[in-house]
């Protein structure tokens, strides 16, 4: 069954997924679930190692757990070649973005008045929020269509966005809310 | 480390007492543990409560600039706070430990899920909850980058042509599928560009 799930990646491929990770692990701004359209294409527009329905409930999945959403990250790689694959996908997420924070968060304390430090920051959050944007899109693509289940994920994913909005709610109570909801075959 | 003595000195001249920091680099992987095992959806609502609220780590003040630093650092936002408060108060041993008690347990559960998931997604019900959460792990995501937006309009850039690097961003990515690193590369760049000039 295992097996069958896990697509048998050749060490060239390993090689090749936790490269591309190490890459977008540097374009993380604004965080890792910002890259999420680019993992998307690599693992299932390009190489097709895993579904679109796969890769969504991946996410699905490590927001559903307890702890940070970068947990997504070993999911994927998970299904796209099992514990090793976990480990590629992981580490090369991890190890460039946290050796750059250690010497960054050093360097920019002592300049973060400076004119270059603001522009970057400056520059950068509207793509962090088109990026932000773009991921929601992605996530909520494969539940939206015309069928009764398609009305339910967009009234779920409406009712999400303003409950958050609009109240103090834990995100907790609307992952259940979803869940109860989808196990009854609304969404 | 010389940071959590500065860090005294400044709040005892402002006249305000010295809040306790973390005992240990152990003290560290404890805290980030159990404030990730609360963290459904996410950790950052739950590490705001525990770290400022609850333990005093750090001010509210501290802890917002902290998160404006993580999200200008590329890297998941919460992960890069809880390295620059581990660092802060116990070197890198600090921020390895942080960061590690944030993951480790989190990580093994998310992995147990997965492999559960696969035996049992042929399960109506199982796959149909799943769907809604991911349902609604869309809206949290949209939900966060609507309240994101807001500061669009303090934008040094100007909010019309900020909204349109979003709006450029979210058309390259969504429908002309083009990789991050173009983006970055060509619409960052620019953006970082125009704020300069415009940066005195």
């Amino acid at each position: 069954m295992s097996a069958m799930l896990h697509p048998a990646l050749s060490n060239a491929d390993l090689l090749g997924l936790f490269a591309h990770f190490l890459v977008l692990s540097l374009l993380a701004i604004g965080g890792a679930i910002t890259t999420a359209p680019d993992m998307h294409r690599y693992v299932v527009d390009e190489h097709h190692w895993i579904s679109d329905a796969q890769f969504s409930a991946s996410i699905a999945i490590a927001q559903a757990a307890p702890g940070p959403n970068v947990l997504f990250v070993a999911v994927i790689g998970w299904n796209v070649a099992g514990p090793i694959g976990a480990l590629a996908t992981m580490v090369g997420t991890l190890l460039p973005s946290t050796a750059l924070t250690l010497v960054a968060t050093r360097w920019g304390q002592r300049r973060r008045d400076t004119r270059f430090v603001r522009a970057f920051k400056t520059g950068l959050t509207p793509l962090t929020i088109g990026l932000l944007i773009a991921t929601g899109w992605l996530l909520a693509r494969p539940y939206v269509d015309f069928s009764v289940q398609g009305a339910g994920a967009i009234a779920l994913i409406v009712v999400s966005i303003v409950l958050m909005l609009r109240t103090r709610v834990s995100p907790m109570w609307l992952v259940a809310l979803g869940a109860v909801v989808g196990a009854l075959g609304w969404a | 480390m010389t940071a959590p003595v500065d860090e005294a000195g400044e709040r005892a001249s402002e006249g305000v007492a010295a809040p306790p920091g973390p005992m240990s680099p152990a003290d560290l992987f404890f805290t980030f543990n159990r404030l990730a095992l609360q963290g459904f959806g996410g950790v950052l609502a739950v590490a705001q409560r525990e770290l400022v609220e609850r333990k005093g780590w750090l001010s509210r003040e501290e802890f917002v600039e902290m998160l404006a630093l993580s999200q200008v650092l590329p890297g998941p936002n919460i992960v890069n706070l809880a390295l620059m408060l581990g660092d802060r108060f116990f070197g890198v041993k600090g921020a390895l430990s942080a960061v590690g008690g944030m993951l480790a347990v989190p990580l093994v559960i998310v992995l147990v899920l997965t492999a559960a998931y696969a035996e049992f997604s042929r399960l109506a019900i199982v796959s149909g909850a799943l769907r809604g959460m991911g349902a609604v792990a869309a809206g949290l995501i949209m939900a966060t980058a609507i309240r994101l937006m807001t500061t669009l309009g303090s934008n040094r850039l100007g909010r019309p042509l900020a909204a349109a690097f979003a709006i450029l961003t979210f058309v390259t990515i969504v429908w002309l599928r083009w990789p991050l690193l173009w983006v970055v590369a060509g619409l960052g760049a620019t953006a970082v560009a125009i704020a300069y000039a415009r940066t005195p």
